[in-house]
């Protein structure tokens, strides 16, 4: 097929009207926004849940502001204000006559079964329907094949089917909410055999609901997966060797061969659980031969080859930015792209790290604290790489280099912090504290979340066409970086004062009523944290109506996707570029630019080659 | 920060303060370094107009030189935590008092032998959520759970290990000074998980006689 019929056999999928261009869009570059577009909104939700989990921690079992009970009413039974008498009504009512809201915080105060489904979903949305959905849905629909030259995925239709297969999970996972019972609440982790019985959480349909939504997500994920490797593997545009691509397409390739073979892992231990719930089977029921450690074993083979589905796009991300604003070659191309490959690789065998406290054979800590600990080294030779990268450059601080450097050092403490627990005997003290949420929350909002607005920032001109408000963006950059600090650090000390993650009320407890202080402080900065990424909300939406319209290539990049019309059209080109030399060629000698698109040669007068 | 560990009263607590220790000052050591190098690194190449990027693509030498020291340190600290974690987890001492500690929502069911010595006897002693135990003895804690996963945790000894339903697990402990201690559950174990909340009430040797007559059955 010729290049001319190519094109018009491509053309002639483009289909107009409403539905098909905005709703069950085929073309990658809509589905990458559909996929944004999910991850932000559930980012507000998931947000939302956390800070009523920060309330809780920080004032227990106080009513929550704007919408509890005034003091008045509480001490003398008299409506003062308009939720007062709201909730007087409530509680008049018989239970089966009583509202939503009243289940779940009576005059205004979270119940400790609607906290512990409160931190439970906050964890689940944030990891299935936030990070995973932007960073691999977004960035790797966008991205892929703007970024190897080619005009669309290699499966259009399983694509868009992807993209309405996580919207029905999502949309399972939210039904969750508001069944008898309440949403599952046994953490995102779902250990039996709290997960198995409702008999030990009250907890019916809402834990049946968050199996099956994970299931679905997983037939999601799978469809992604088979279509980022195939394009990647067979639709490179000519001369686009595996050395020759960008480190994110690296990261997203190796992303997705994770998650071909992470995701139906979980999947076949949900099915168990599934069936243990309803089937009368004992999988995790020692009383029939089951064991519940059989669970946690599944989970975690999933689990932390999952930690690193979550990262690694965040570091592609990172590797893309830092040589475009430092104008320079990423330093150490082939030793990242191994080390990120051995990242993926390790992260099959370190699942035991998870457990060393669980009752699991001791002697496999040994095993297991050693492929941990050699875990780092891949991740020491990431960061050395991109100080390596900023040596000897000439640094531009713009918005996404701020957050690519802020990935970078958060990147740094979650990563260091890591190695505490990686020593299976420190790990006994800090196992299940806030010394884990803290690690976490570095790496995964650290890391990934501030690799998404690093990429949301970048990306956006090309998706949109228009330029970010710069001002508001380094405004939501600093307040961010400032309110997630003060928000996280002091996490560790709480967990090296010994306080356990998901209790109720730390004040139960004399030993943590020393924290009382260091809790309140936590919870405004992360209502700080929370309030500012209505900035960047009303900075995206707000810029893609409004905003500066912007050229093809307004930072003077080297990769593909910026030799494209801006936004870019169906199919992406009009010819497919040839690919010339890899993407990081800033700043080389004997050209007047100090950038060279990859579509150019790297020395064109010597016409003859070599 | 290492200010606010509980204060330690086990035998093996301090050893796992001592590894704390020592990772805690080499993280921050290369926190403060690769802190350092970035800001440096910010200042000095920032844009200047009329100073170009250097056009460098890596350096091999580097990267086996951080991969292998990276790699040496890290198995080092492996190698050097694996003492400590076979003392405490795989070869206990020889147990000097034995009890029986039962998770159930949300309370610690602790069985004592009993003057005979021996678990399932009539002389058996059983109470919620209050383990005596006397001070400088090597105590052997039989851990299980009737229900779901608890994890019986006693911050001032370092000690955590799940209780887990169907299996019997032993964990030890042999605390240096008497007094009063909170025994939390780690592990999310339902709606009640927060409170569910022991006392390890360490006695002195005379103490420790005296309790056992008084609630332990005669003989």
């Amino acid at each position: 097929m010729s290049e001319a019929t190519a094109v018009k056999e491509h053309i002639s999928h483009e289909h107009h009207g409403f539905m098909n261009t905005y709703i069950f869009s085929l073309d990658h570059k809509m589905i990458g926004k559909q996929f944004l577009l999910l991850g932000l909104i559930m980012l507000l939700l998931g947000g939302g849940l956390a800070l009523l989990v920060r309330w809780q921690l920080a004032y227990p079992e106080q009513p929550l502001p704007l919408i509890g009970a005034s003091q008045h009413y509480l001490e003398t039974g008299e409506a003062e204000t308009a939720m007062d008498s709201y909730w007087d009504s409530e509680l008049s009512k018989t239970e089966d006559e009583q509202g939503w809201l009243v289940q779940k915080m009576p005059v205004g105060i979270i119940t400790p079964a609607f906290y512990n489904a409160l931190f439970t979903m906050h964890a689940t949305i944030m990891v299935f329907f936030v990070v995973m959905p932007i960073l691999v849905g977004a960035f790797g629909n966008y991205l892929i094949p703007l970024m190897i030259g080619t005009r669309d995925m290699a499966f259009p239709l399983l694509n868009m089917l992807s993209f309405w297969i996580a919207v029905v999970s999502g949309a399972i996972m939210l039904a969750g909410f508001f069944v008898p019972g309440g949403h599952a609440a046994t953490g995102w982790t779902g250990y039996p055999p709290l997960s198995t019985d409702p008999a030990w959480t009250g907890v019916d349909w809402g834990q049946n609901l968050w199996c099956i939504s994970l299931i679905v997500l997983g037939i999601s994920s799978l469809m992604g997966s088979i279509n980022y490797i195939t394009t990647i593997i067979n639709m490179r545009a000519p001369g686009m060797t595996y050395m020759r691509m960008p480190m994110v397409i690296w990261a997203l390739f190796i992303v997705a061969i994770l998650l071909l073979l992470a995701l139906p892992v979980l999947t076949a231990a949900l099915a168990m659980l599934v069936f243990d719930r309803l089937a009368g089977t004992t999988f995790f029921n020692p009383a029939g031969g089951g064991d519940p450690l059989l669970w946690q074993h599944l989970f975690w083979f999933f689990g932390h080859p999952e930690v690193y589905i979550l990262i690694l796009p965040g570091m592609g991300i990172t590797s893309e930015i830092l040589p475009v604003f430092s104008r320079k070659p990423i330093f150490g191309y082939k030793a990242m792209v191994l080390a990120m490959a051995s990242l993926a690789f390790l992260s099959w065998i370190v699942w035991g790290h998870h457990m060393f406290q669980s009752g699991m054979n001791p002697s496999m800590g040994m095993t297991f604290m050693i492929t941990t600990m050699v875990i780092a080294v891949p991740s020491a030779i990431k960061t050395f790489n991109w100080l390596g990268t900023l040596w000897g450059g000439s640094i531009r601080f713009t918005v996404p280099m701020l957050n690519s450097l802020a990935f970078v050092s958060m990147f740094v403490i979650g990563g260091l912090s890591g190695i505490f627990m990686a020593s299976s005997a420190v790990d006994i003290f800090i196992h299940d504290t806030y010394y884990i949420v803290a690690h976490i929350h570095y790496v995964v909002f650290g890391g990934s979340i501030f690799a998404i607005f690093a990429g949301v920032y970048y990306w956006f001109p090309k998706m949109f066409g228009r330029m970010m408000n710069e001002p508001l963006a380094k405004v939501h950059f600093w307040l961010s970086f400032i309110a997630f600090n003060c928000t996280f650090f002091p996490m560790h000390i709480l967990g090296v004062g010994g306080h356990m993650r998901r209790i109720y009320n730390p004040m139960q407890y004399e030993f943590l009523q020393q924290f009382e202080h260091m809790n309140i402080f936590i919870t405004m900065s992360a209502f700080a944290l929370g309030l500012t990424q209505l900035i960047l909300l009303f900075n995206v939406f707000h810029s893609m109506f409004r905003g500066k319209k912007a050229g093809d290539n307004p930072w003077n990049a080297n990769t593909l996707e910026w030799t494209a019309a801006t936004p870019p059209p169906h199919g992406n080109f009009d010819a497919i570029p040839t690919v010339h030399h890899a993407p990081y060629e800033y700043s080389a000698p004997g050209i007047s630019e100090d950038w060279l698109s990859q579509t150019n040669e790297l020395q064109p007068t010597n016409g003859n080659g070599h | 920060m290492l200010d606010w560990l509980p204060q330690n009263v086990s035998t093996f607590g301090s050893e796992i303060d001592k590894f704390f220790y020592v990772i805690y000052y080499i993280t921050t050591t290369v926190f403060f370094l690769v802190t350092a190098a970035m800001i440096y690194f910010l200042v000095k190449y920032r844009f200047q107009e009329g100073k170009p990027a250097r056009y460098y693509h890596g350096n091999n030498t580097l990267e086996i030189v951080w991969t292998s020291a990276t790699l040496v340190a890290m198995l080092i600290l492996a190698v050097a935590s694996k003492p400590l974690w076979s003392k405490i987890k795989q070869n206990p001492p020889p147990a000097e008092v034995i009890i029986k500690v039962t998770g159930k929502q949300y309370n610690w069911e602790v069985l004592y032998p009993g003057p005979d010595g021996a678990f399932g006897t009539d002389d058996d002693y059983q109470v919620d959520n209050n383990v005596h135990v006397p001070v400088n003895k090597v105590v052997h804690v039989l851990l299980g759970s009737i229900d779901v996963i608890h994890s019986f945790f006693v911050p001032q000894l370092r000690l955590k290990q799940d209780a887990v339903p169907g299996r019997e697990i032993v964990a030890w402990f042999e605390v240096t000074e008497a007094g009063s201690y909170e025994i939390p559950c780690a592990e999310l174990c339902g709606f009640g998980h927060s409170g569910m909340l022991g006392r390890l009430i360490v006695h002195s040797p005379e103490e420790y006689e005296q309790w056992v007559g008084q609630t332990w059955p005669d003989n």
